[in-house]
């Protein structure tokens, strides 16, 4: 599976596997929105640790999911991306809208 | 400056041969004495390159064509041109903005990412008839500052 997703409470916890490109963003994409049109998703947390690369398409499926959860007056945070997918977050400046941390579990005891 | 070796290949404008088109040229630049850093940045650029042309070019049709032609020249320079026959760019300058992009779902920065990770990034382009990005690197320049 490419994209995981469960729902903890009223938080979406989306796992990516393998490469976060067009392909993999569309999927993304298309399941988030179908997880937020029920209406029940106030935060996401987007767990990248297995996502060996990431280029525009996938920086894009993670600032349109922002803009869903900002519009809902939720919360949006990023776990355990590797050193080559973290240096393009933060060259993109994603990073400045969406706070990267370690892991799931740093962001769930936050 | 010689080609000291190229490969030239082509491919259906599907989604899925992206990663093989990023794949492929990664494969090839490890010829050169480069680190996995920069194996890393030749995979983005190719990946900003090739969706670039199945998105804006060829507007998501999957039947049409891309053409890759990458070399390694006799100065340890990378080069790695990348067309397509589709409907080409209006304002290159326009095009190559930071965050500009005519689809408002897009981020605008594949351009930004050829630029900040290559040396030069040449842009030809005609309306209706395709676009050729040639992207080049050389790693020559690495090593000597490494050795200064």
């Amino acid at each position: 599976m490419d994209v995981e997703l469960k729902m903890v409470r009223n938080t979406l916890v989306v796992r990516v596997n393998g490469e976060l490109d067009m392909v993999v963003a569309e999927k993304m994409h298309r399941e988030i929105d179908e997880r937020m049109e029920k209406g029940e998703v106030k935060n996401l947390i987007l767990n990248l640790e297995k996502v060996s690369f990431i280029d525009s398409s996938g920086l894009g499926v993670i600032i349109s999911s922002y803009r869903k959860i900002a519009a809902v007056n939720g919360r949006m945070y990023m776990a355990g991306a590797r050193p080559n997918v973290k240096k393009i977050l933060i060259l993109s400046g994603v990073n400045k809208l969406i706070p990267i941390y370690d892991s799931e579990q740093e962001i769930i005891s936050i | 400056m010689n080609v000291k070796n190229y490969v030239r290949f082509e491919f259906q404008s599907l989604p899925e041969n992206i990663s093989f088109a990023r794949s492929c040229v990664g494969a090839f630049a490890s010829q050169l004495d480069c680190t996995l850093d920069d194996i890393e940045e030749i995979k983005l650029v190719v990946s900003e390159a090739v969706s670039n042309s199945i998105i804006h070019g060829y507007e998501n049709n999957p039947h049409e064509k891309v053409v890759i032609v990458v070399s390694i020249m006799d100065d340890n320079t990378l080069e790695i041109i990348i067309e397509d026959y589709g409907k080409g760019i209006e304002d290159i300058e326009k095009a190559m903005e930071p965050t500009y992009s005519t689809d408002p779902s897009r981020m605008g920065l594949g351009f930004t990412f050829m630029k900040s990770f290559m040396d030069e990034v040449d842009v030809i382009s005609k309306p209706g008839k395709g676009t050729t990005v040639k992207l080049r690197r050389n790693f020559a320049a690495a090593d000597k500052e490494a050795y200064a």
